[in-house]
């Protein structure tokens, strides 16, 4: 929607003035105006920069173990809270490669397993017709509007229970996965869905008439079309796991399972007595930023997807 | 089985649906999705509304211990009573808080979401690019993070508003450092039960602005470049000011885009964990508690499986019930125009 095109074109139009007598030029702003409309959104661009400006700075300015004035241009900058937090983020002996590593498993454990079962069902839903189509939807859309956290008791105590050797699926980065996989595959699959029925029908059935099978079709024409869908609703499945918190919170009793998200509850508030303010920033940027980076790459995409499903209700 | 559709599909489509009628085919594409979802979501539904109906708590919880017992409607009372476990509960203060806390977060943001899109979208204003791209970086933040950070930024003595504070209204007027502890301030600023409103809910309310307008801002510009500007022209010819312009011609169209948005952005509000669980910790006294930290209170702080279950039914009802509501609301004010 916000694609330099559409700025672009709509230039030449503004361009061409229709005079009125005693006004000014359509398209023109008077100067007056234009610098009160600079300095409020001047104003509001500090807003949104404030808090990030913060952190960052926080993040570089090693000096105190709390910010005792605003600073937002450290006198000393250096990554050294960077390089703290990497070494040791928590008092637990789990280095950050290790919680990272957890995080990414955890991350894309439920953005691989959301996409292919998500597509599948979402194509069948789309372009077939079958007995219970229509409750299966309902279904479906009934469990988005729970929160993910609606489920968290019998999961808890179904997950708990499976126990294999000294191996409890509850404890595991792998039972988390499930859980969260419990409220995004719904999500995946209505997502793309709505997509799939933007692709038209045609195309598959000139596939079909030159003998393609349903599955050759699907894996021929549609995936290759529903190439950006799939990539937002990976990228989705990927930040649920990434900043997942409350099974992880709730299920994990082993350190070497901790998470990124975890390791960050260790650093806020009442129990931030012992982690520098320089680490938490530190640790922040880090958890933040790789999610950060990609969402304004695919940004285009999550936001048009947005649109669509905003105006088709 | 496969005439299950033939009213559907015209006569030019009938050799290609017929293939397709199969609902073997629909069924194989189905069954990864069918089979996952039976286990992990709609079976622990179910289970969960049986468990709702026993005294489920640690001493169950091994695949062999015992059953828990049967305990009827207990757990549906006892939350109805405020006897959970939890300080400071009060059922009926905390579902007003929570919709008071939805429904003042999505009017703020849809507000100032529109507003600035408006501002961007005025014609001949320069850096319009740079602007969108500085106010989409909110958006792009992990919400856990958001959280976190603005925690500590409302920190009493080491967090920015305080310092921002000091730093300038302190030093201009010469006053003595300001160390106001907005998550934990005891003393409500509105109080009229149910509705109590702690400073920590404005603390709240400012974070989630700061997280929420963006998007809403987002999708406004999308509705804003979808209107023609003859529309606009033809207005100005019938004399329209400024203000009747945007009641005529910008407030119609922006409605059908913004309106499925706010809804949903109510739905999101309303079961935002992050903000209340790590800013203000639901304090003080629970003011700021919400339906979803409360119900990970029940099962993380008290085990009390059961009671979590029972309260998530009342969830799903409270959820069913908005839905419901919030599609009415949405379809008539939808058809006024219309």
């Amino acid at each position: 929607m916000i694609t330099p095109n559409a700025l672009t074109t709509s230039n030449p139009a503004a361009a061409v003035p229709t005079v009125a007598a005693g006004t000014r030029h359509k398209g023109e702003l008077s100067l007056r105006r234009q610098i009160l409309y600079q300095i409020l959104l001047l104003a509001i661009a500090v807003t949104v920069l404030f808090p990030i400006a913060w952190v960052v700075s926080m993040s570089l300015d090693t000096t105190n173990a709390r910010p005792t004035g605003l600073n937002l241009i450290p006198a000393n900058p250096s990554f050294d809270a960077y390089r703290t937090v990497i070494a040791q983020p928590t008092q637990n002996p789990v280095s950050f490669v290790q919680l990272a590593l957890n995080s990414l498993l955890l991350a894309a454990m439920i953005s691989i397993l959301s996409v292919t079962i998500g597509v599948l069902a979402a194509y069948a839903f789309s372009r077939m017709h079958f007995h219970g189509r229509e409750f299966l939807m309902l279904a479906i859309l009934a469990v988005l509007m729970l929160p993910a956290i609606a489920t968290l008791a019998p999961l808890y105590v179904m997950l708990n229970k499976v126990v294999v050797g000294g191996f409890n699926l509850r404890d595991s980065l792998i039972g988390v996965a499930l859980a969260v996989l419990a409220g995004q595959l719904p999500f995946a699959i209505w997502n793309m869905k709505g997509y799939l029925d933007t692709i038209p029908r045609e195309l598959e059935e000139a596939a079909t008439m030159d003998g393609a099978s349903r599955l050759q079709a699907f894996i021929r024409i549609i995936l290759p079309l529903s190439t950006p869908v799939i990539a937002v609703t990976a990228f989705f499945g990927f930040i649920a796991g990434w900043t997942e918190f409350y099974f992880s919170w709730q299920f994990l009793d082993h350190e070497q399972n901790f998470t990124l998200a975890m390791a960050l509850n260790g650093m806020v508030g009442q129990y931030a007595g012992s982690t520098p303010w320089s680490s938490f920033a530190a640790f922040s940027i880090l958890v933040a930023l790789p999610v950060s980076v990609v969402y304004l790459f695919l940004q285009r995409y999550i936001i048009s997807g947005l649109t669509i499903g905003g105006v088709k209700g | 089985m496969t005439a299950a559709t033939a009213g559907v599909a015209g006569p030019p489509r009938r050799s290609f649906w017929r293939r397709s009628l199969n609902a073997r085919t629909a069924y194989t594409f189905m069954l990864p999705a069918l089979l996952v979802m039976a286990v992990i979501t709609f079976y622990p539904l179910v289970y969960q509304i049986w468990m709702s109906f026993t005294d489920y708590g640690l001493r169950n919880l091994k695949a062999t211990s015992p059953a828990p017992n049967y305990v009827g409607i207990n757990n549906y009372i006892r939350i109805l009573d405020n006897n959970i476990v939890i300080p400071n509960f009060d059922f009926l203060r905390v579902l007003t808080f929570n919709l008071f806390w939805a429904f003042t977060n999505v009017i703020i943001h849809v507000v100032l979401g529109v507003a600035i899109a408006l501002l961007l979208n005025v014609k001949g204003l320069r850096f319009r690019r740079l602007y969108r791209a500085v106010y989409i970086l909110p958006v792009v933040i992990p919400p856990i993070i958001v959280a976190t950070v603005w925690r500590n930024m409302f920190d009493p003595q080491y967090g920015a508003i305080n310092q921002l504070i000091n730093s300038t209204v302190g030093v201009l007027f010469k006053l003595p450092p300001f160390t106001l502890d907005w998550l934990n301030k005891p003393d409500a600023v509105f109080s009229v039960y149910p509705l109590v409103l702690p400073l920590a809910y404005f603390a709240l309310l400012a974070a989630n602005t700061w997280l929420g307008w963006p998007l809403n801002s987002v999708v406004a510009t999308g509705a804003l470049q979808s209107i023609p500007a003859d529309l606009y022209e033809a207005a100005e010819m019938d004399g329209a000011g400024a203000w009747m312009k945007f009641r005529v011609v910008t407030l119609p169209h922006l409605r059908p885009a913004m309106l499925p948005y706010a809804i949903y952005g109510f739905v999101i509000t309303f079961n935002l964990f992050y903000l209340s669980y790590f800013m203000s910790g639901g304090g003080p006294f629970g003011q700021t508690e919400l339906l979803v930290t409360t119900a990970y209170r029940l099962v993380n702080e008290q085990h009390l499986y059961g009671v979590a279950a029972a309260f998530a039914v009342f969830q799903f009802f409270i959820l069913l019930a908005l839905t419901l509501v919030t599609n009415k609301l949405g379809k008539a004010t939808a058809s006024y125009d219309a």
